[in-house]
């Protein structure tokens, strides 16, 4: 009977220590949310926005910096989606089971592991230097496509999977190639899982830093061609926060950020809701 | 459509797939062109193990010695993984097999949310807070290996959690209610069954954990302080430690192309070395369970 009872109320205790180790998680992520809001709120409004910095960002706003990481994502993500979905679907629908199918593979999944830093030394190596882009927004935005392709490529390959194969069989099996098929039944039925996933890789790609630092550049000012340099929204924060010009400028931006994540990934699950409830 | 045209759709599909095996040929050999030089001039010996990072010596001849940073790297990525494995095995268990629907989707919201908050925002949280924490609670400056762990166990926890609990649930269903209808409360099945079931893939999720503490790169760069030293002594977390991810961040600003920006690509050779022989184990042990199962 002893026994039992002491089963009993080490299963209580460890429940409770279960379920508390679960509220620290969550504790964690509304402390750092909410810190970073208590103390920045006040900074963010309009003119902060909308103005350009001045004094190296002391005072001013931070719009070059939104329009650079804007600038960024839509190169990163407008040269990874072609490349990417083109490969998911090639992998999933054409990819004989072959040595260089596997090595494809192996590839995206090296690509996936390597540390942003290294891809940053590598972009700045590759494009910056030896293909002469200097630090600009094509330089920046390509290296944040090697970070985010493999994301990309493995997202769109679910999504494709997760078409019904009965679909894909009753088109080949009414005559249509298999051309006709991805087109007309297999990219329209997984559009909303790649679109998810796309959206989700730019969630990515806004908030890096270390593969912008050495390729996009600094610059505050505004970019006019892809070939100018910007400074992103994280690498602002870094250089306000590190080099301590304002700590009011840096939680006004991390706000900005954190708002722009949060904007991005509620968006992928409003797409993945609807989707999941036709 | 006729056939040539869905053979040119073909291969450039193909071609697009064949993107990946590119650009990881170009990093390998640009890092390679650019960090061998020096690496072959002072010796890898020389290099991973020297003691003294001093790039631009006024006096004398520049040394190039990781060796402080190396360790620093490990370090910090280890303390990672003291704080963040228990409470974060804890919460995959408790996702998986205690929690009701409302807690399960709370948890997965909130790990999603937590895995989407850039670095650069967790090493400014940890500057502005846990750093001023630190060297008014409990002493040093407060840039030290203790801040770095501290944030990168914050980073950690979403990975290992998810990782973790796809392990749980991959215990089969019927081991659980063989035990429970032996009569096993909830905890003995938990710590008899379900966690030895579970270890190979909670091994696998720490050591990609691992990993990814390694090569993260802002966050501790923000807090850790920087110092290419070994700390001193040696068990002193409170001591500031460079990465070599910091390494190579802080120093590319102003390296000079020759030997200085040469050693600093020969860091990121060393880094991606250690991150990948950390990601194979763990895809290997991964595997494993996959073909045991």
């Amino acid at each position: 009977m002893n026994r039992i009872r002491s089963a009993e109320i080490s299963d209580r205790v460890a429940s409770f220590m279960l379920g508390g180790s679960a509220a620290l998680v969550i504790l964690i992520l509304l402390y750092i949310i909410g810190y970073i809001l208590i103390h920045g709120v006040g900074v963010v409004n309009l003119t902060f926005l909308l103005d350009s910095p001045r004094l190296g960002g002391a005072e001013g706003g931070i719009f070059p910096a939104i329009v650079g990481s804007l600038c960024l994502v839509a190169v990163s993500t407008l040269t990874a989606v072609p490349i990417g979905v083109g490969a998911a679907v090639y992998l999933t629908s054409y990819a004989p089971d072959n040595t260089i199918t596997r090595i494809i593979n192996f590839s995206v999944e090296c690509l996936a592991g390597i540390p942003s830093v290294v891809i940053g030394l590598f972009g700045y190596a590759f494009l910056v230097v030896y293909l002469g882009f200097g630090f600009s927004i094509l330089s920046g935005g390509l290296a944040l496509m090697f970070m985010i392709l493999p994301w990309t490529v493995r997202t769109s390959e679910e999504a494709i999977k997760a078409v019904s194969a009965e679909l894909t069989e009753g088109s080949l099996a009414l005559g249509a190639t298999k051309l006709q098929t991805v087109r007309h039944i297999i990219l329209p039925s997984a559009l909303p899982g790649i679109t998810t996933g796309v959206i989700l890789g730019t969630g990515k790609a806004i908030g890096e830093t270390a593969v912008i630092m050495y390729t996009a550049g600094s610059s505050l000012l505004l970019p006019g061609s892809i070939f100018d340099p910007v400074r992103a929204l994280p690498y602002h924060l870094y250089i306000l926060a590190s080099e301590g010009i304002s700590d009011e400028m840096a939680y006004g931006t991390a706000i900005v950020l954190l708002g722009m994540v949060l904007v991005i990934n509620l968006i992928a699950v409003a797409i993945q809701r609807k989707f999941q409830s036709r | 459509m006729n056939r040539k045209a869905e053979r040119v759709i073909e291969v450039s599909l193909f071609a697009s797939a064949t993107c990946a095996i590119v650009i990881v040929a170009l990093i390998l050999l640009f890092l390679i062109k650019e960090g061998a030089p020096i690496l072959l001039k002072l010796g890898v010996r020389n290099f991973c193990l020297g003691m003294t990072w001093n790039p631009i010596a006024i006096a004398g001849e520049p040394s190039y010695g990781i060796f402080p940073m190396i360790v620093g790297s490990i370090y910090v990525a280890i303390g990672s993984l003291i704080l963040a494995v228990p409470p974060g095995v804890a919460c995959a268990i408790f996702l998986v097999e205690v929690a009701p629907g409302w807690a399960q989707s709370l948890i997965r919201r909130g790990i999603e949310l937590l895995v989407g908050i850039p670095s650069v925002v967790l090493g400014f949280f940890g500057l502005v807070l846990l750093v001023p924490l630190i060297r008014e609670n409990i002493g040093g400056c407060g840039f030290s290996i203790l801040a770095g762990s501290i944030i990168l166990a914050i980073m950690a926890l979403p990975h290992i959690i998810t990782i973790s609990a796809d392990a749980i649930k991959a215990v089969p269903a019927t081991y659980r209610e063989a035990s429970i209808a032996l009569g096993a409360t909830k905890w003995q099945t938990i710590k008899g069954i379900i966690l030895p079931g579970a270890r190979s893939g909670i091994v696998a999720g720490v050591i990609l954990g691992m990993g990814n503490s390694i090569g993260e790169t802002m966050a501790v760069l923000m807090v850790t302080g920087n110092t290419p030293v070994l700390p001193e002594p040696l068990y002193n977390v409170l001591e500031p430690a460079r990465t070599m991810t910091a390494n190579i961040v802080i120093e590319m600003g102003y390296a000079a192309p020759g030997d200085h920006q040469q050693a600093l690509f020969a860091t990121g050779i060393v880094l991606l070395l250690m991150v990948a022989v950390l990601n194979l184990m763990s895809h290997h042990v991964l595997s494993r369970i996959g073909v045991e199962r």
